[in-house]
């Protein structure tokens, strides 16, 4: 859809003449032979393929690792736009989570009746288990991915906040390293900011929450449930780049309140988990009983105070669907300040006026799952065809509370190598966040981009690719 | 260390190993199936490598005949053969997944690579004429594997749960291998004609075990025999492939490791004892007890270390 419909291009402006932050790699792109990036591109697909950069994809039988497509053109922000968005991201997510301590401890929130209280206390996501726990330095998500995309010259909207087990973070490192490797020349005329720091800051954030920041040596781990999850090559990532041990479940056990690792050797201590698996598998005689990938106890010694876990359980309800639509409040109620960053207009087909509304304008109107991700069972109006529309009514029909419906938005575009050449293609933005003793925002972050002519899903599981994200130093 | 990466370590190295001593085996039987004159009755090599992988009883429940072609892509390719190059490959790869954190970036680009090449090549464009190349090079991958752990790992605790992987499969092998044709390898044999069956099975012992130009420096003046086989293939140290040194090198990781981490532990002890036993035997000592049984005997032995060793280390 929407070629025709206007759309922020980042590079080039109205007149189709480059933007500044863009002068120098537009005129660069104009000087290259025209196989250029088509060589570039494969080099960086065997970069990537022999490094084991990969995905794995649900269902697929065969090849169940795939690369993420890597577009060799990097997306430029600059360093005015990057402040702005920054102080956004960091109202957003200090704001999450005061959100998150209050309504696990005296619900002033709910008092005040902002936010309906059986859309928190009804909510999957809120663990009452949670209530009247503080977690070290009141910090329950300490690792967010703010998902955002741009709809013009100055407008951003936040489109998830990802304050559970944001993923990414390693495709953002990796994006880097190969690009200076592809492209050395085009760093030395561009004063990129590092991206290079975020597993020693990931690092600094885990120690300044362990249950005794006194200790002098901190045993951190990170919890991934396996080989054959899809972002296990992210889980050794992260574990290799700030030197800890990548655990499964079944190599820490619980004795007496306390976390340990089975090691060659006697047991060792655990006082942080940075954890990949979803709250419903960390601890099996807390949450799911059947569960194969936690770990017994864990949740008591948690409790006890005597580990951490990196995001805290219950931290799903802060960027739960439903949720979404009261973010703004949620700042202003904490902060008492207008929220830097907008929220997409959000209907919550829960309630009859908005489930109507979206009714009766399904074919210009995005529908999602509230507790779907990566871009399953969502309807896009605009570009789905006529049986699609109608049947997916039905559903809507059937359990309206569990969709919300945004407007289909104008995501950007940015200048992206396509079979022809060079091309727009529509771009989101993901920059981490690492929330501990201070708040700290990596410059940049992960761009995808939908690599479909028109297309506005960029989620690699339907298609979608990444981007190096350069934010450009004053 | 955690003891699931110690145990990933030690199969990482085992199944590395495995693929490499299948490749050989198969080019050994390749090798006998097209001379015509090697006096052996047909399939009987492919029966051999068969053999000597353990896993000629599923082959015949699979199979009706012995073929060139459901041999290679049972023993090459299948998915459903635990022990074909491909599942070795595979598993040898996941363990190195699992322990992407405690091994250098050359090693796993080298085992990540080997996967990627072996898992895009076509089955059926390996025909009889290209075998022996893809096999030249499954063999020469797994020395890439070897030289990217010896040249670039750390000499920790590491290493040595990854060493020990690598001989114990080489120990294992060597002795199926000299089991499943140890009728050729007793001494009455030694008086037998030039171009006899058993003269072609010492020959083929010895390429399985890249031994047959090692066999001539260790025994510069001796035309092939039984005995001095066997002894070259169970008692020298300095044929890389033998039993004892396959257990010199276990029995002093044993010992590093004890030093390493400050204490000794049951598997040192079983491992020093083989070591000793292999180093005071003579071969005419092992013929008086049967070449079988003592084998029979080694192969249990070298399981039970092995078993012991993950109870040591927490393998889980």
């Amino acid at each position: 859809m929407s070629d025709e419909r206007t759309y922020f291009n980042e590079m080039l402006d109205e007149a189709g003449a480059p933007r500044q932050c863009y002068s120098r790699l537009a005129k660069w792109l104009e000087d290259k032979p025209a196989n250029f990036l088509s060589r570039k591109s494969k080099d960086a697909e065997t970069i990537f393929r022999r490094l084991g950069i990969t995905f794995a994809v649900y269902g697929a039988d065969e090849a169940t690792e795939r690369l993420i497509p890597f577009d060799p053109i990097p997306r430029i922000i600059s360093a005015a736009e990057w402040r702005r968005l920054s102080a956004g991201i960091d109202q957003r997510v200090r704001a999450l989570n005061a959100f998150l301590h209050d309504i696990y401890h005296r619900q002033e929130i709910l008092r005040a009746g902002r936010i309906p209280a059986d859309l928190i206390l009804q909510n999957e996501a809120f663990l009452p288990e949670m209530a009247g726990f503080t977690p070290a330095r009141k910090v329950y998500s300490h690792i967010i991915g703010t998902d955002l995309v741009r709809v013009s010259e100055n407008e951003f909207y936040v489109l998830e906040d990802n304050t559970r087990t944001p993923s990414g973070v390693s495709y953002m490192m990796e994006n880097r390293e190969t690009m200076m490797r592809l492209f050395p020349e085009l760093f030395q005329t561009h004063h990129v900011a590092n991206v290079e720091q975020y597993p020693e800051n990931l690092l600094q954030t885990l120690e300044s929450v362990a249950p005794d920041p006194s200790k002098s040596s901190q045993t951190i781990v990170v919890l991934t449930p396996g080989i054959y999850n899809s972002a296990y090559f992210e889980h050794a990532f992260l574990a290799d780049s700030m030197g800890v041990e990548l655990v499964e479940g079944r190599d820490l056990f619980v004795d007496a309140g306390h976390v340990y690792m089975r090691t060659t050797r006697e047991p060792q201590q655990v006082d942080v988990i940075y954890r990949r698996i979803d709250d419903a598998f960390l601890d099996p005689l807390t949450f799911n009983p059947d569960s194969m990938l936690g770990v017994p106890g864990l949740f008591d010694a948690y409790r006890a105070g005597n580990v951490t876990i990196c995001n805290a359980p219950g931290t799903g309800i802060a960027d739960d669907k439903a949720i979404y639509a009261y973010v703004p409040d949620i700042i202003e109620f904490y902060t008492g300040q207008k929220p830097i960053l907008n929220n997409v207009p959000t209907w919550n087909c829960s309630r009859p006026d908005d489930l109507a509304y979206v009714l009766d304008n399904l074919e210009d109107i995005v529908v999602k799952e509230v507790h779907g991700s990566g871009g399953y069972g969502m309807l896009i109006g605009p570009t789905a065809s006529k049986r699609e529309i109608v049947e997916f009514r039905k559903v809507l029909e059937t359990n309206p509370t569990n969709y919300i419906a945004q407007p289909t938005l104008a995501l950007s575009a940015c200048p992206t190598h396509v079979a022809s050449g060079v091309a727009p293609r529509h771009v989101d933005l993901r920059p981490f966040v690492l929330i501990g003793d201070q708040v700290r925002i990596t410059p940049g972050g992960l761009t995808r981009v939908a690599l479909k002519k028109g297309s506005l899903v960029v989620n690699s599981s339907q298609g979608g690719g990444t981007k190096d994200t350069w934010v450009l130093e004053d | 260390m955690l003891g699931r990466t110690a145990s990933s370590l030690f199969w990482m190295s085992r199944y590395y190993e495995r693929a490499q001593n299948l490749a050989r085996l198969l080019e050994v039987a390749y090798r006998g199936a097209i001379m015509s004159h090697s006096g052996q009755e047909h399939g009987s090599h492919w029966t051999f490598a068969l053999a000597s992988a353990g896993c000629e009883s599923d082959y015949n429940e699979k199979y009706d005949e012995l073929h060139i072609r459901h041999v290679t892509a049972y023993m090459i390719f299948s998915k459903d053969n635990p022990t074909s190059i491909r599942s070795c490959l595979e598993l040898a790869r996941n363990n190195a997944r699992a322990v992407r954190t405690g091994i250098t970036a050359e090693l796993w680009e080298a085992i990540n690579t080997t996967w990627i090449e072996f898992s895009e090549t076509n089955p059926q464009s390996i025909t009889q004429d290209k075998l022996p190349d893809f096999l030249a090079w499954v063999n020469q991958r797994a020395h890439l594997f070897r030289g990217a752990l010896l040249n670039t790992i750390l000499r920790d605790d590491g290493y040595f749960f990854s060493q020990m992987g690598n001989f114990v499969e080489r120990a294992d092998n060597t002795a199926r291998i000299l089991d499943t044709q140890y009728w050729a390898l007793l001494p009455d044999n030694d008086i037998v004609d030039d171009g006899s069956a058993e003269r072609y099975q010492w020959s083929a012992i010895l390429r399985a075990l890249s031994g047959r130009r090692s066999y001539r420096f260790a025994y510069p003046n001796s035309r092939l025999k039984a005995f001095n086989i066997a002894e070259f293939l169970i008692l020298r140290t300095e044929m890389p492939r033998s039993l004892a040194h396959c257990y010199d090198w276990i029995a002093e990781t044993a010992e590093d490791l004890a030093q390493f981490y400050g204490s000794r532990e049951p598997s040192l002890d079983l491992a020093a004892a083989l070591f000793r036993e292999l180093s005071d035997k003579q071969m005419h000592e092992i013929y008086r007890q049967g070449l079988h049984e003592f084998l029979t005997d080694f192969i249990g032995k070298n399981n039970q270390f092995a078993h012991q060793l993950s109870e040591d280390y927490n393998f889980s």
